[in-house]
């Protein structure tokens, strides 16, 4: 149902549109070479490929924290054409590590996005703490990261990712140092959160079921070089919950997405 | 007092002990342990004086050969008029010394870390500086300094000063890239960078360099004052030392031998306090772990 309610949505001018961009690192190595890639508001687009497909470059190129070597990164739904460090301030990145700084409290990791703006402690309060009731951590902001499971401190990370109340939320394999209960757990948070503030995600995987599950669209890339080789959607409707996860449908498009990784992973090796 | 940083050196001896007493009985917790931590030292110290002074009894030892504990006492309490001035210049310029390196440590350290042409330019005359002996280097800065207290000072801040640099720009390097990279995400200025990620980062290596650069302030105070060789009222403890041993006054050389092992174990102690205060939230070198 929230599927069909978003589909006006992609009608419009995408959100950002990267447009032949390509990365050659200064070693030589082709990363990404000609990656055209719309993506809409409101969309929940994993990119699924092996290791080495560009897939973590591209979302540093989208992010700001890397340039690509040609081409264009735009975003036509900003008013007039505005550079990318603009738009820092609508995305969030949340890293493979929780990357947390481990003197700060949880409440501190999660104020340092609105601190590096200028928001107090006292002022950032309220968000900060709606942030981390989101992620179930309320209970925990004077705790320092040490004192927690590696899910929480994810869980902390993807707070902290949420604080400033993003537009585009970049996951670089968030979940991929967790066991599977905790990862399973963590997905259906993530969607939860994802239905209720419809921001648009970018999600890095190289978990045929991962991408499933969560996403209504899933671009498979190719490596050596980095390019795009499927881009498939995924039309099952939202709340997924634990029965999708064994559910046909998601039977199907895990083998169809698990087919296009393979000859993903051909042409890599091809190449 | 018990001295964190001793934890782990002690910690092994220590806690190995609890479990071979586990079997008669239960164990009070921490009690027991931090008993044993304070009793275990104390207990070796009156050991040790006890078989000196057994040593120089049974033996008849002269005492200009080896002086009895309870001369070593007379002496420090009979002569401090002389040693009570010259461990204040003493302390005062290991102090000093120290207090400047670390400013000067940090900073510079800053500087490197910050810019790769300092870095370049800099670098390897602090390298220079540390690596050439401080005893050779004193002649000169005598000669050069009008006074021999600023000399004894630019002396001991040399050597102190190098473990603060080296450490902190080691720290200051060693930032997470992620972190970095979330601190670009957020257009995080450079200072910020500096101030909330940057410096806290380099906090242990920092730490881990004041203990080395505090010992060797006293060490390089001490030599320098060799070195010098200056006499008179504003002398230290090195100087009295050198003069007791001229004198044959040998009690009174072991007296300025203890308040000089007694500062090092103070600063030592101060210098580990302070670390363990400032680390035990968050760094793993702090942490207790439960067996």
């Amino acid at each position: 149902m929230l599927q069909s309610s978003r589909e006006p949505m992609t009608q419009a001018a995408p959100l950002i549109s990267l447009r032949h961009v390509s990365k050659r690192f200064a070693n030589g190595t082709l990363a990404l070479n000609d990656l055209s890639l719309d993506i809409a508001q409101g969309e929940f687009v994993s990119l699924l490929g092996p290791s080495g497909c560009g897939k973590s470059t591209a979302l540093r190129i989208i992010a700001g924290l890397a340039n690509a070597s040609g081409g264009k990164l735009e975003w036509p739904s900003a008013s007039g054409a505005t550079p990318v460090a603009e738009h820092g301030a609508e995305i969030s990145f949340v890293f493979q590590e929780p990357t947390l700084m481990p003197w700060a409290t949880v409440f501190g990791n999660v104020h340092l996005p609105l601190k590096l703006k200028g928001v107090s402690r006292t002022a950032a309060r309220d968000d900060v703490m709606a942030a981390l009731d989101m992620v179930g951590l309320a209970g925990f902001a004077d705790s320092y990261p040490r004192e927690l499971s590696g899910g929480m401190k994810m869980r902390v990370s993807i707070a902290r990712a949420l604080v400033t109340k993003p537009r585009l939320l970049l996951m670089d394999e968030p979940f991929a140092a967790l066991d599977e209960i905790t990862r399973f757990k963590l997905n259906n948070d993530l969607l939860h959160l994802w239905s209720t503030f419809g921001w648009t995600v970018i999600f890095v995987t190289h978990s045929v079921f991962e991408s499933v599950y969560l996403s209504n669209r899933i671009v498979v890339m190719a490596a050596r070089p980095g390019r795009v080789v499927e881009d498939m959607t995924v039309d099952a409707p939202y709340p997924r919950e634990e029965e999708f996860r064994t559910s046909s449908l998601y039977n199907d498009y895990c083998r169809k997405a698990s087919e296009a990784l393979h000859r993903a992973m051909e042409a890599s090796e091809g190449s | 007092m018990s001295f964190p940083a001793s934890e782990t050196d002690l910690g092994a001896g220590v806690s190995a002990s609890p479990t071979s007493l586990a079997t008669d009985g239960g164990r009070s917790g921490g009690g027991r342990s931090r008993i044993l931590r304070f009793a275990v030292p104390v207990f070796m110290l009156v050991l040790l004086v006890a078989a000196w002074s057994l040593y120089v009894a049974a033996y008849d030892v002269p005492h200009y050969i080896l002086p009895s504990p309870r001369r070593v006492a007379e002496a420090l309490v009979a002569d401090w008029s002389v040693l009570g001035p010259a461990l204040l210049v003493t302390l005062k310029i290991t102090f000093l010394a120290l207090l400047i390196a670390l400013v000067g440590g940090v900073a510079l350290a800053v500087l490197l870390s910050e810019s790769r042409l300092a870095e370049l330019a800099l670098y390897p005359y602090a390298v220079i500086l540390q690596v050439t002996p401080i005893v050779a280097i004193a002649p000169l800065i005598l000669i050069y300094v009008p006074s021999t207290q600023a000399a004894l000072l630019i002396c001991a801040w040399i050597v102190a000063f190098f473990p603060v640099l080296s450490n902190t720009t080691q720290g200051l390097k060693s930032t997470d890239h992620n972190l970095l990279d979330l601190f670009r995400l957020y257009g995080a200025s450079r200072w910020q960078t500096l101030a909330y990620l940057k410096m806290p980062n380099a906090l242990p290596y920092f730490l881990a360099g004041l203990r080395i650069a505090g010992g060797l302030a006293l060490i390089a105070a001490v030599v320098a004052e060799f070195a010098a060789g200056s006499a008179g009222a504003g002398s230290g403890l090195a100087f009295r030392l050198i003069e007791s041993q001229f004198r044959l006054n040998i009690p009174r050389l072991f007296a300025a031998l203890i308040l000089l092992s007694m500062t090092g174990v103070l600063i030592f102690a101060v210098t580990s306090f302070v670390s363990h205060l400032l680390l035990r939230r968050w760094h793993e070198s702090a942490l207790k772990r439960e067996v």
